[in-house]
């Protein structure tokens, strides 16, 4: 194989690179890539893939409380669902050079970061169809954007995690639909948990453009192509006519819409909950940690077992052979 | 945690959507041994009946061409213009060929 012709500096292949990125080509694991595209691609899919993670324990919380039994299977589908987004999720971030024993144990030792709407607490059964409908609907918008990424294999695994989304959208929505039309009490259960889940869901989109430290650069580079606000009023004027449709209220006195520029404008967003929540303050970040750390060294046997008896086939399958080639020996011998 | 625990070995997965059609990429999974690293893929990439068939390869043991050899790797292709019926004129009172 040929090799490189020497390149004089890394000015040349960054300009290469970003020319590559300027002309939409996908950018694949073995490309050159500027260390700090690399650097910003592990941060955000780790703290992604660490939100999928995270994101089972919420809903984990009512799969034994669930109503019904069609509502409990559809539970575990999602969680399990989940729980296979933070997979293909930790696997495209492999593909940068990192282990993925590694961004587990940073997750398990406190130190990465997830989405913090995940910190919140699961109070009510209808806190499963604020999450379906919101957390996922909110993440779908966000995904979207993601499936259209410069990084191949993360734009591949959004792809296929936007396709699944919708099954969560829809049952967290047909959930909240259920109640919003049944007695005053259901009613009032899912208006109670619309606003407790409309304000953190508005701030998973994270802070607004001018605050936001890393959207100039992941935008020039094309991992993200629409901006924090651009993304959270899409989310906003789609959701707010579902709202109405179910005959809930947005929990926003001063919600209105801009005839102008057709988007539904919001008051403001308390930035101080949400660097409160980020910096390890909100009401769960603590139980949510020491449910991963619980969950990790309980399924311990179960990861052991899986290697020992890996190994003990190994080593029946190389006994086999030996035996095999003995027998052949033997064979020979009988037949000279 | 008593001891560090080794990452299990990673394995890639193709998965065949329908019969007759070819087996595509689909991830990776990290599994003990190849039986357990097919029931990873089943349960990672089929919860969703998207295959009738699934092959799971060792990453080790898969040879790829790099981006460097981009150029010159693939410059036999280029300029066989020849190989492409295009490259065909045919007599103007041939309708249909």
């Amino acid at each position: 194989m040929t090799t490189m012709p020497p390149v004089a500096d890394d000015s040349a292949r960054i300009a290469a690179f970003e020319a590559r990125i300027a002309a939409d080509e996908s950018i694949e694991p073995k490309d050159w890539m500027p260390e700090r595209y690399r650097a910003q691609l592990i941060r955000m899919m780790s703290q992604h893939a660490h939100s999928e993670v995270v994101g089972m324990l919420p809903e984990g919380n009512w799969i034994t409380r669930a109503p019904s039994l069609r509502r409990k299977m559809i539970l575990l589908a999602k969680v399990q669902d989940e729980g296979g987004h933070g997979l293909y999720i930790y696997c495209g971030t492999e593909t940068l050079g990192v282990d993925r024993q590694d961004l587990v144990q940073q997750l398990l030792d406190g130190k990465a970061k997830y989405s913090s709407i995940f910190n919140y607490p699961t109070l009510s059964w209808a806190d499963m169809g604020a999450i379906g409908w919101l957390v996922d609907g909110a993440a779908i918008v966000n995904q979207t954007m993601l499936a259209k990424a410069s990084y191949g294999p993360y734009a591949r695994a959004m792809v296929r995690i936007c396709k699944e989304e919708n099954f969560h959208k829809k049952q967290g929505y047909e959930i909240m639909a259920t109640l919003a039309r049944g007695t005053p009490a259901q009613k009032a259960m899912a208006q109670e948990s619309l606003n407790r889940w409309w304000w953190p869901s508005l701030m998973m989109f994270g802070p607004h453009d001018k605050d936001s430290s890393n959207s100039d650069e992941l935008m020039r580079w094309g991992i993200k192509r629409k901006s924090n606000d651009e993304l959270r009023q899409r989310f906003i004027n789609l959701t707010v006519a579902q709202v109405k449709a179910i005959d809930l209220t947005v929990p926003d006195p001063d919600l209105k819409y801009n005839e102008a520029t057709g988007n539904w404008e919001t008051g403001p967003i308390d930035w101080d909950e949400f660097w409160r929540v980020v910096k390890g303050n909100g009401p769960c970040n603590g139980e949510r940690i020491d449910a991963r750390r619980r969950a990790h060294a309980e399924g311990r046997w179960v990861r052991d077992a899986a290697v020992a008896f890996a190994e003990k086939q190994q080593r029946d399958n190389r006994e086999t052979t030996e035996r095999q080639q003995t027998w052949t020996r033997l064979g020979d011998g009988a037949t000279a | 945690m008593s001891t560090a625990e080794r990452s299990w070995p990673l394995w890639e997965v193709f998965t065949q959507g329908k019969d007759g059609e070819p087996h595509q990429h689909a991830g990776s999974v990290h599994a003990t041994d190849a039986e357990h690293a097919l029931q990873n893929a089943r349960d990672v990439y089929a919860r969703r009946n998207e295959a009738v068939h699934l092959w799971v390869v060792p990453s080790a043991a898969i040879t790829a061409s790099t981006p460097e050899d981009m150029g010159p790797f693939f410059d036999p292709a280029n300029d066989k213009a020849y190989r492409h019926p295009q490259f065909y004129k045919v007599p103007k009172g041939v309708k249909v060929f």
